[in-house]
């Protein structure tokens, strides 16, 4: 027998798709909104006159809402609105509840997004990197993210297929953990009920440490986890091949989800917290490189057989370099979660430089893989608008993640060798303002580099627009070889 | 859907049997190299665990056997930093600015203590290499509001102008315009009056009627012809240097509602040794008196 690539399985009409379709536009809007406040903020750290001298386009207020709506607007509503396709389809049952708790997630996440966002900008914050939100704004995401599981959990309990598929799986623990991720590191007093502010329930190093148990595994769950699920279905289905290793997939997802969680404290080397928990960050950290690489392997081996499926399927080429752009920062995590390592790269460039190979690379990538597979499939379109302006966006896109970091790995460990450097008498060789004049170039090429990126996510969301409407460009479309079997 | 295993033709391998939309699962064994690396990292913890401070218990961890402690390592880097300066900033202590001149070895370690305390606590105003800004005075000239002198600099830096310290160097020129001391066209005049001592474009006739202006208010600070007095802080207005602009505008803004900069006190921040070298590293830059 031959693995039947070509069948096309049956669809049940009666999935709900309409808060898919809303989701995708979500998906792109915001993705739009986190790429040009990264741009304006990166200006902005090159060239500080751009902040207007007003309040609420300072530094500090922006820079929140680019990482939200980088992770929150543009990562969660990508994780929500593949998650609904995915588990109906692989599920083979329609949603939990229907469309109306699924409209509740769509419209209470993005409203979540929308007064964090303007939080932010007025000046309110919880001072909690990546859980910004005060309470009030928390205890609706809890609801909200509570449907949510009610939703997905439902439609696996009631599925018509015998075994739950392993992007199933990997949604399911990026639901559940940043469920308890959420409401443990945003337990808080607030200071009274009509007023915005509020205590955590934490304090000192503990603070510290919830936070970072939160913050790594925000990269984790919400972005690991999560993207993975997406990975599992969107490759595969691309590439028309089977996955490459049910065996790995199960090893490296009990692995992932067991190791990540014990791995935050590698945030918090050299600081009040006990030397014992940083050794736990630490080694939990450099043992997550291989059940991280599983993933890699799985996404990656998948094409083995189809890899001509690069100039023929427009997605393709992103989902795949996203997985390896998630192969290199879990490689390079790992590296810098080395105490010796850590302490020349902790508070510099560098770290900016691996979120964003990561955010970039990982998770922009595979989301835009699924975008391009997606849009076509729920607006019912035999094919992209074009598949040309697909080949333009993902060489502007990966031109500017090459900008970008490797401008933060130069301007990152010049930053941290000059922080360190003594003369003979003893003194240390730089002050802080040299290391910033010494920066600037690279804070230039790195903006560079993101305005390169929202460029191409311009072209994607025209491409894309046109795609939902029907257009087709005339144009040459690389044509498929057939499958060879191997030697 | 019923268990049916396959195999894909393109690998050889087998499948797991299942499938959903589509997609099936090829059953291939763990990757060697990648089971092993694993088994690597874990060995390489657990040795890890051995050597530094690992496994916590009720009242307290095991602390490795290599002795490691962040808190004593960088009292150890602190300890070793002191004592490779402590014959130095003893000496600093003592010395004049004449005997740091006088030792080559000790006026180095002073100005290169000083730049680097100066860069990271001063230049965020003054800009590195003292060059200053609107508002910040440039001190590598030899112009000195509060005085040039080792001594002068230091009492500056310790205590600061218009600070929060008991003894800050205060004054407070009168604001002229905004408490309707002079009239508008009489700060006009003065204005021009005293463009006019430094040689700057002004107008003539102006500078004449604020000339008797000049000598009954600013002259008991500023002194005859501007030479201006360290000893109240006030400026020398004779020598085209200006703090906030040398420009009629920028003038007439000074005398009609005053500027009174401020620096914060450093004594409290910065020790002894370290004010000394500050401040003959400010005394080398350029206008030390």
């Amino acid at each position: 027998m031959t693995v039947a690539t070509a069948t096309i399985p049956a669809v049940r009409e009666d999935y709900v798709e309409d808060v898919i379709r809303a989701g995708l536009i979500a998906t792109a809007f915001w993705g739009v909104v986190a790429f040009a406040v990264g741009v304006y903020i990166a200006l902005q750290l090159a060239f500080p006159e751009l902040n207007l001298g007003l309040e609420w386009t300072t530094f500090g207020r922006l820079r929140p809402v680019h990482t939200s709506a980088a992770i929150f607007a543009f990562g969660g509503n990508a994780l929500i609105a593949t998650s609904f396709l995915v588990v109906q389809r692989t599920c083979h049952q329609r949603l939990f509840g229907g469309a109306t708790p699924a409209w509740f997630v769509f419209w209470g996440y993005n409203f979540f997004i929308v007064m964090a966002a303007l939080s932010y900008v007025l000046g309110y914050s919880q001072s909690k990197e990546y859980a910004e939100p005060e309470w009030y704004l928390d205890l609706w995401l809890t609801l909200v993210w509570v449907v949510y599981l009610v939703v997905y959990a439902g439609t696996l309990m009631t599925r018509r297929e015998d075994h739950i598929y392993v992007a199933n799986w990997f949604y399911l623990a990026f639901i559940i953990t940043v469920a308890m991720l959420h409401i443990v590191n945003n337990l808080a007093i607030p200071v009274s009920w009509t007023g915005a502010r509020s205590y955590s329930v934490f304090s000192g190093v503990q603070d510290a440490l919830i936070q970072w148990w939160y913050g790594h595994n925000a990269v984790g769950f919400f972005l690991t986890a999560g993207f993975l699920g997406m990975m599992y279905y969107f490759i595969p289905k691309a590439a028309e091949r089977p996955v490459y290793s049910y065996r790995l997939s199960i090893i490296h997802f009990w692995a992932l989800v067991f190791l990540y969680i014990w791995a935050g404290p590698h945030h918090l080397h050299y600081t009040a917290l006990p030397d014992w928990a940083q050794t736990l960050g630490m080694t939990f950290s450099i043992m997550l490189w291989m059940p991280s690489w599983g993933g890699m392997i799985n996404g990656l081996m998948t094409l083995s057989g189809a890899w001509d499926k690069l100039r023929t399927v427009p997605s393709l080429r992103f989902s795949v370099t996203a997985v390896g752009f998630y192969g290199m920062s879990t490689f390079e995590g790992p590296v810098m979660s080395i105490r010796q390592v850590n302490s020349l790269s902790h508070y510099t460039d560098w770290t900016i430089g691996h979120v964003h190979s990561g955010a970039l690379g990982w998770v922009a990538f595979i989301s835009f893989g699924a975008l391009y597979y997606m849009v076509p499939v729920m607006w019912r379109r035999a094919r992209l608008y074009s598949d040309r302006l697909v080949a333009w966006h993902f060489w502007i896109a990966t031109l500017g993640i090459v900008l970008y970091i490797t401008a933060m790995w130069v301007s990152g460990i010049m930053q941290g060798l000059m922080w360190r450097a003594y003369d003979e008498l003893g003194f240390l060789q730089y002050a802080f303002v040299e290391t910033v004049v010494a920066m600037h170039p690279f804070y230039v090429i790195r903006a560079m580099g993101g305005v390169l990126f929202l460029a191409g996510a311009l072209i994607m969301v025209y491409n894309l627009w046109r795609t939902a409407r029907g257009d087709e460009r005339v144009e040459a479309r690389p044509v498929a070889l057939a499958l060879r079997p191997a030697e | 859907m019923p268990t049916k295993i396959e195999k894909d033709s393109v690998t050889g391998t087998e499948t797991t049997g299942h499938e959903w939309d589509g997609i099936k699962e090829l059953n291939t064994p763990l990757p060697k190299w990648w089971i092993y690396t694993f088994y690597a990292t874990i060995a390489f913890s657990l040795v890890y665990y051995v050597l530094y401070p690992s496994i916590p218990g009720i009242r307290g961890y095991f602390a490795g056997t290599l002795g490691y402690d962040q808190r004593i390592d960088v009292a150890n880097d602190l300890a070793a930093a002191q004592q490779q300066h402590a014959p130095y900033v003893t000496r600093i202590g003592q010395a004049s600015l004449d005997d740091i001149k006088a030792d080559p070895q000790l006026y180095t370690f002073a100005s290169t203590g000083g730049r680097i305390a100066f860069n990271n606590n001063c230049a965020g105003c003054h800009q590195v290499g003292g060059a200053g800004a609107k508002g910040y005075p440039n001190l590598a000239d030899d112009d000195w509001i509060w005085g040039g002198k080792v001594e002068e600099i230091i009492q500056t830096i310790r205590h600061g102008v218009r600070s929060a310290d008991a003894d800050t160097r205060q004054n407070a020129m009168p604001r002229f315009g905004l408490d309707g001391m002079l009239k508008r066209n009489e700060i006009d005049d003065v204005a021009n009056y005293v463009l006019s001592l430094s040689g700057a474009k002004h107008d003539a006739a102006a500078a004449g009627r604020g000339a008797p202006i000049y000598a009954e208010q600013c002259v008991a600070c500023h002194g005859e012809k501007g030479v201006g007095n360290p000893e109240v802080g006030a400026p020398r207005l004779s020598d085209g240097i200006w703090l906030y602009g040398g420009d009629l505008k920028s003038v007439t803004e000074s005398i009609a509602s005053a500027r009174a900069g401020m620096m914060p006190s450093w004594g409290e921040r910065l020790d002894e040794a370290t004010i000394k070298m500050l401040a003959v590293y400010v005394h080398g830059l350029g206008g030390g008196k």
